[in-house]
């Protein structure tokens, strides 16, 4: 299982390196939906048994991170009439270059920490910190409003791996209001896209300094 | 609960509801004002006979954390009374119908004011204290910043609300110690052995800063001149007779509760006193501003009390009960005696501002002639703030001066000479107050006039007459029979330091009776002075020729003695403490254009101390607003470096190095 389960993250964190490096949004919303999709099964393959309820979450959010927030995504997009971020704070190739060594961190500090015996085989602990840091350098170098929605969709993802280890202790209840969280707050933030892109004609967030005092 | 705790607790809330029918009433009407002052008056009547009760020896046991003695009586009077005399002067001079906007917001708030001094006064638990402490530092500024339209008005509240809530986090900090001595928040006298020197101490100091903010103390006094010139002119006889005397209140309590104080406390009160007296008179001298001098004065008279202070705790440190005695009655009758007098300066100066419309000395003159009345009600406010017999000032800086001078009579102190030293500054405070307040009258309400604003002044009205005249009235009535006041005045003594003998000893320690007599002599003499003075007038009438009339054709009364040249002797003394900012014109050529003269002197903590280091310390932290550009990605990354070097702090990283370079 641990082997299926590192492939699945491999391939987790393979699919950030691609987020950074593409500067076309609907290339970048699919590639997270299927992160979503694969985070979704994911606990199915921690657990060693399948429950009934442990079925449900899954379902869950692969319906929430593959399905509706995509879809909602692919909406913002049409209806704002872009297809690419064309001038990110720093190059594509910049960014994904320091993706690749905030992975390589995350990688050496996971090694250092005084982990679980369980825990120390999968690459769990690494990929949910590449995860989470690769969120944060979407979040910093995007400024379209959509991407740095798929930013934080990234950053929550990273999150949600890090809640795989405690997967046996997690209650649902916790579990479904992350996923609750996550969509009223994607779905709160797509209505503001469109209401920067009636205000500001642009999706760039840096129009947004002009409301400090 | 007693009868006289009850009568207080009423009077406090008529004065709290005092306010709020005239919310109810239409903005032009004058029954809002009415209403209002009925009430306070009522208060005020209610009060002071509560206090009356609990001065007469009368001491409550503690009710629901409130309690009413002798000390705290005898703060609660002149809150009633000028709380009451204030507002029937605002009847004429802050008419509603001529300040419908800002009037009843005044009036509600005066009663707000006056409830909380009340409440603070009877106070037995830390938290009930700092709930009334609170409501007045809250309600003073915006009584003080009454008419907020006008910037200088505005950036005066700020600076008095900076400086009250500086002094409330010291008291907090008080208040957590005094829990931490005692386990609760009662105000109850501590033992010897609840507290070390060094806790003590440190309670000590955290009340002189709390307190000393609020009375005015000489470095913590740089709210005071501003917030009082600034404030209409009830609020300013308000502030200045009544809620800078809270901060001495909270003093007295506050060292009445701490158990044997070390000489060093008695010697630290005495010399802030020095230098407060001190330097509040002088840099009277040095203003130009009618308010902002009667304001400079109030920090001398603080000065004044709080060496009265000093003395008794110099008393309490080595043992001798009739320093104590003699200070703290100074001290205490001082309080009372500043209220009354400045409280009638503060009025009459109003009387003069409502007048004319300026507070400019050098713009006044000749209003004695116009407004007779608030000149002679002036003059003996001026006389009693000096000092001098035979009015009630005199009375109580004999009392320090005995004081003091018993402490020179026992060299075998170690601090006799700073005790024995501060006698002749008090005399120089005196001297130099004198000056200062011939240079004020002699320029607003003697010689001519000296711009057209004077010659429409009008005496004041009749309610703003009866204001001041009850104020001369105690005035005289204190300096004649100080020894009435001597036994209300020896139960609050008693009050504020447990354990020293009270009643007769005061008597026996101050020569009241003599005292009675030599100004009753005196005021007889003066009698028949101005008496023959007046008959010698009428014989032969004066001729009025113009100023410096010897010669020059077109004499004007601008060329009359100003205030700043009658006082340009001792500025040019005192030149190296007042740094004044002299804008000179120079003169040249045979017909040289016309030009001015103007010299200002900026208030030594305030505008040379605080506002350049405030100005620093801004520039410093301006240089950390290029961090604030209001975009998103720029917070983000400061929360990830952070995080990030955080994750850095707890990497081991030895281990890590260790696993890397073993072999």
């Amino acid at each position: 299982m641990t082997s299926l389960l590192d492939s699945m993250l491999v391939m987790v964190l393979v699919l950030n390196l691609f987020a950074l490096g593409s500067s076309r949004l609907r290339a970048v919303i699919q590639v997270v939906a299927l992160q979503g999709a694969l985070l979704g099964v994911m606990p199915l393959v921690v657990h060693q048994h399948i429950s009934p309820a442990a079925a449900g979450v899954s379902l869950a959010t692969v319906l929430l991170k593959a399905i509706v927030i995509p879809t909602m995504l692919m909406r913002a997009l049409r209806e704002a009439q872009i297809k690419r971020e064309v001038e990110p704070l720093i190059g594509l190739l910049p960014s994904m270059i320091l993706g690749a060594a905030a992975t390589g961190f995350a990688m050496v500090f996971a090694s250092g920490l005084p982990l679980a015996d369980e825990h120390t085989a999968a690459l769990l602990v690494p990929a949910s910190l590449a995860t989470v840091l690769v969120g944060f350098i979407l979040l910093i170098t995007r400024t379209k409003a959509i991407s740095q929605v798929i930013g934080y969709l990234v950053l929550e993802n990273g999150i949600f791996l890090f809640g795989m280890l405690l997967v046996e202790a997690m209650p649902l209840v916790v579990e479904m209001g992350v996923l609750l969280d996550l969509f009223v707050g994607v779905f709160v933030i797509c209505i503001i896209v469109n209401h920067i892109n009636r205000a500001f004609a642009s999706l760039d967030t840096r129009r947004l300094a002009e409301l400090k005092e | 609960m007693t009868f006289s705790l009850a009568l207080v607790v009423g009077a406090i809330a008529l004065a709290g509801c005092s306010g709020l029918p005239g919310l109810f009433c239409p903005r032009p009407g004058r029954w809002g004002q009415k209403a209002a002052t009925w009430l306070v008056v009522l208060a005020a009547v209610a009060g002071i006979g509560g206090a009356a009760v609990a001065l007469a020896g009368e001491t409550t046991a503690t009710w629901h954390g409130i309690a009413l003695d002798a000390l705290s009586a005898w703060f609660l009077v002149p809150v009633f009374l000028l709380g009451a005399l204030g507002s029937v002067y605002g009847e004429s001079y802050w008419p509603q119908a001529s300040h419908p906007v800002n009037g009843r917001r005044l009036r509600l708030f005066w009663g707000w004011l006056m409830a909380g001094m009340g409440l603070l006064l009877i106070a037995r638990h830390g938290v009930v204290f700092l709930v009334g402490w609170e409501t007045m530092a809250l309600t003073a500024f915006f009584v003080i910043a009454t008419e907020d339209e006008q910037a200088t008005v505005r950036s005066s509240a700020w600076a008095y609300l900076v400086a009250t809530h500086l002094g409330t986090l010291s008291l907090f900090s008080l208040f957590a110690l005094l829990r931490k001595a005692t386990g609760s928040f009662a105000l109850r006298p501590l033992t010897v052995d609840e507290a070390g020197i060094g806790l003590l101490t440190a309670m000590f100091l955290l009340a002189l800063v709390g307190f000393g903010l609020k009375a005015g103390i000489m470095p913590l006094h740089f709210w005071l001149p501003g917030a009082h010139a600034n404030a209409p002119s009830h609020v300013s006889a308000f502030l200045s007779g009544v809620l800078i005397k809270m901060g001495v209140y909270g003093l007295v309590r506050i060292l009445g509760l701490l158990p044997a104080p070390p000489v060093a406390w008695g010697v630290l009160l005495l010399a802030a006193g020095v230098a407060s007296a001190l330097g509040g008179v002088l840099f009277a001298i040095a203003q130009h501003d009618l308010k902002r001098l009667l304001a400079y004065h109030s920090v001398e008279n603080i000065g004044i009390i709080v060496m009265g202070l000093g003395l008794a705790v110099l008393g309490r440190a080595t043992g001798h009960p009739d320093w104590v005695l003699l200070g703290l009655a100074g001290c205490l009758l001082h309080v009372w005696n500043h209220s009354l007098f400045k409280g009638l300066l503060f009025l009459a100066a109003g009387a003069v501002v409502h007048a004319t419309g300026t507070r400019e000395i050098d713009a006044l003159g000749g209003l004695g002639r116009r407004m007779p009345w608030t000149a002679a009600f002036f003059a003996t406010g001026a006389v009693a703030i000096c000092g001098l017999p035979p009015l009630n000032g005199f009375v109580s800086e004999l009392l320090i001066y005995l004081g003091l001078l018993r402490t020179a009579t026992v060299p075998a102190t170690p601090v006799w000479p700073l005790a024995a030293l501060s006698a002749p500054a008090l005399a120089m405070v005196g001297a130099l107050a004198v000056a200062c307040f011939v240079k004020v009258f002699g320029a607003v309400f003697l010689g001519l006039g000296r711009t057209p604003v004077t010659e429409q002044a009008h005496e004041a009205a009749p309610d703003m007459r009866g204001a001041m005249a009850v104020l001369a009235a105690f005035c005289l009535l204190i300096g004649l029979a100080p020894g009435w006041i001597a036994p209300l005045l020896s139960q609050a003594c008693a009050c504020a330091s447990p354990g020293t003998q009270t009643g007769t000893a005061l008597a026996s320690l101050a020569p009241f009776a003599w005292l009675s007599a030599a100004n009753g002599a005196l005021l007889i003499l003066l009698g028949i002075g101005v008496a023959v003075s007046l008959r010698l007038l009428r014989r032969h009438p004066v001729r009025r020729p113009g100023t410096w009339d010897c010669g020059y054709a077109q004499p004007t009364a601008r060329i009359q003695y100003t205030a700043s040249s009658f006082a340009q002797f001792l500025s040019s003394i005192f030149g190296w403490l007042f740094r004044a900012h002299v804008d000179r014109p120079r003169v040249t050529g045979a017909f040289p254009a016309a030009s001015r003269f103007a010299s200002h002197v900026p208030d030594l903590v305030l505008d040379r101390c605080l506002l350049p280091m405030a100005r620093t310390v801004e520039r410093w932290l301006g240089t950390f607003r290029r961090l604030q550009q209001g975009l998103a990605q720029s917070y983000l990354l400061y929360i990830l470096v952070a995080v990030l070097a955080m994750l850095v702090c707890t990497m081991p990283l030895g281990e890590i190095i260790k696993r890397w370079f073993c072999r």
